[in-house]
């Protein structure tokens, strides 16, 4: 596998991405320096626990940061072009056109008082400028597409006459409707049980792929990214702990927080009697500790994690955010 | 070890969910029932963990809920240690009570925000009148915040205080302070993060050697399910269609649509297990499918499955509703 940096400009890159909300307390930083890319067609999985800034860095990239949160740094680019100082009526443009959104719950994503027909309609008409018969007839495809049966008939009627499992259907069809190059979704599953949770993930695979559409998928849910992702960046208080090929990070964590929150997870054939479990919690965004802010947690912890804050290392295919990675320490220890 | 703390027979309940009686008279429309449980029958031991495990809309809580005698049973019967559960029978309740507790899924709406730790812990022993002086309780409320891996300095303290999973160690004390020995445990970690839920569960199953505890835990996600549980129940539109050996049942599920759960669990292994093909969602439990509720969604339905409901026969690991078990094929 090449490295995506050397190759053409990748779809998109974020680099030292910082989001942070000014508070009575003083300035909170809720993605602090994450940077990563993305080529075309690449599926990337962001997880991390509550609080880790994995929707803020999806909401960073699509422009819908809610002030008083601002992005404090950094840049992001599509496809070479900086999309992080559009103005409101530039990022429009972007957003739905060029990347695609599917949100964790669907019943809040659509509107009650608009049937799915004239939701998809106007979002195909907005961005494609075609005619409205043509872009009803490309509503009822798309909907046949995301498996709604009988689509002709079921696109007239209003979000609260589907299920759960149905209307997170219907949503990705509007994600996609303006066939955008990334599709960024946010938890799009974890409202839904695991039955129909398999299926919409197939969807949503099946359908980027066709398009060659790259995705970020943003989920605390591990399973969802093994079966889903080709990369993964693990997010811990904001920070990049780890980022690279699923199987790397999933079977052979190199990050001490990544192998713990791997252990933490029951397996479904597990034999073990007692879980891994990392002690404490993440620190709050307003008392994150100086150095590794995994630091007070780490069972692998020395004293340079305490002073200085660990740089992206490259280990094999991933970059870890360790200093047990660094050169010296790893010459130190053979 | 082998005598039942817990028999649940038959147990059934419907609720009313008819529109009001003028809409009825003008829209001329028939009383509508839901059938939230369907004549479910299990036992578990002492000592054992029975865990119910299904989708949304499967009956999981409204059981939980009959189990502790928060809601009356519509049919069906439940024995706890010889004595009926049954909330209208004040009297006998209340001999019970002490002994049942139960831990709630959101400990951010179970605990009261404007109670100390110290008196949310103490509340049940106050309810049944145990540990007498104030002395007492005091103390005992500390040894329970040390139990449960927290200091008795945060007795002191407002719930708010504190993070999601030490919240629910904070209801994990409360439940163990009237001393029970059956506690009900319904999604007691489905809204924590994963890292904290490793905590959690290992706590769960220290005090379980500890104090020799039953749990009756309900849950959608199969894996944690298979962490803690010796036996599970699998539950579809209010019926129980698989009772098995938690192990085994994961090895060699006998109703299809344990198998078909089983499959729809995400690989974190990555061992690329193949996968069928998913296909449709529960239906709308208040007009559910003729005969098996599962039919319209099973790969090996046969006629019979349309017509009737399929008795609950022994299989090698357990018992299942269903004509065409996997064991039989």
């Amino acid at each position: 596998m090449s490295d995506p940096r050397t190759d053409k400009a990748p779809l998109l890159s974020v680099r030292d991405l910082t989001v942070q909300f000014p508070t009575r307390g003083g300035l909170l930083t809720a993605v602090d320096q994450v940077s990563f890319d993305l080529a075309d067609g690449e599926v990337l999985g962001l997880v991390g626990e509550s609080g880790a800034g994995k929707s803020m860095t999806g909401s960073a990239i699509i422009g819908l940061i809610e002030p008083p949160g601002r992005i404090g740094g950094g840049t992001i680019h599509l496809r070479g072009d900086r999309i992080d100082n559009l103005s409101p009526a530039e990022m429009r443009r972007v957003r739905g056109r060029k990347v695609g959104m599917v949100f964790q719950d669907p019943l809040t994503s659509l509107n009650p008082l608009f049937t799915i027909a004239e939701q998809l309609i106007e979002t195909i008409q907005t961005h494609l400028g075609v005619s409205k018969k043509e872009a009803r007839e490309r509503a009822v495809a798309l909907l046949d597409e995301v498996g709604i049966p009988a689509a002709s008939r079921r696109i007239d009627d209003y979000p609260h006459q589907f299920s759960g499992g149905m209307r997170q259907r219907v949503v990705i069809a509007l994600a996609l409707a303006a066939e955008p190059d990334l599709v960024i979704a946010d938890e799009p599953t974890t409202a839904l049980d695991v039955s129909v949770q398999a299926q919409i993930i197939d969807v949503l695979k099946r359908l980027c792929s066709e398009r060659n559409a790259s995705v970020i998928l943003i989920t605390h849910d591990m399973g969802v990214i093994a079966e889903t992702a080709d990369r993964v960046a693990v997010l811990y208080a904001g920070r990049l702990a780890e980022i690279g090929p699923v199987r790397d990070v999933i079977q052979n964590a190199k990050h001490p927080y990544t192998e713990g929150l791997m252990g933490s997870i029951p397996s479904i054939k597990g034999t073990e009697s007692r879980l891994v479990q990392i002690p404490g919690a993440m620190p709050r965004l307003t008392n994150i500790p100086t150095g590794c802010a995994f630091n007070p947690r780490c069972p692998k912890v020395f004293d340079r994690c305490e002073k200085e804050r660990p740089a992206l290392l490259r280990e094999g295919q991933s970059e870890v955010a360790c200093w047990l990675y660094d050169e010296e320490r790893k010459e130190a220890v053979t | 070890m082998s005598d039942p703390l817990l028999q649940v027979k038959d147990l059934t309940r419907i609720f009313d969910v008819s529109k009001p009686w003028l809409n009825r008279v003008i829209e001329r429309d028939e009383k509508q029932y839901l059938r939230a449980v369907d004549e479910v029958s299990f036992s578990i031991n002492k000592g054992e963990t029975f865990a119910l495990v299904g989708e949304s809309g499967s009956g999981k809580s409204t059981i939980a809920k009959m189990v502790v005698g928060l809601l009356a049973a519509s049919g069906g019967e439940i024995v706890f240690d010889g004595q009926a559960i049954n909330p209208a029978d004040t009297k006998a309740m209340a001999a019970v009570r002490s002994r049942l507790q139960m831990i709630f899924q959101s400990p951010f709406a179970s605990l009261n925000p404007r109670w100390k730790v110290k008196d949310i812990i103490a509340e049940p022993m106050v309810s049944f009148g145990l540990y007498g002086e104030g002395n007492a309780r005091v103390k005992r409320v500390e040894e329970l915040l040390e139990l449960v891996g927290l200091s008795a300095a945060d007795a002191a303290k407002f719930p708010h205080e504190f993070s999601g999973g030490q919240r629910q160690r904070i209801a994990i004390a409360r439940a163990l302070s009237s001393n029970p020995e059956f506690i009900v445990c319904d999604e007691p970690t489905s809204a924590l993060d994963v890292s904290v839920q490793a905590q959690i569960l290992n706590l769960m199953r220290d005090l379980q050697d500890e104090l020799g505890l039953t749990y009756l835990f309900i849950s959608h996600d199969l894996s944690v399910v298979r962490h803690m549980a010796n036996r599970i129940g699998v539950l579809y539109l209010g019926a129980l269609v698989e009772n098995a050996d938690a192990k085994e049942l994961f090895l060699r599920p006998q109703h299809p649509y344990s198998k078909m759960l089983l499959d729809a669990v995400p690989d974190v292994e990555m061992t690329g297990r193949p996968r069928v093909e998913l296909s449709g969602e529960i239906p709308n439990p208040i007009t559910p499918p003729s005969g098996c509720p599962f039919h319209p969604r099973c790969s090996i339905m046969v006629d019979e499955c349309k017509a009737k409901m399929p008795p609950s026969i022994e299989t090698p690991i357990g018992e299942a509703k269903c004509f065409r078990p996997e064991f039989q094929l």
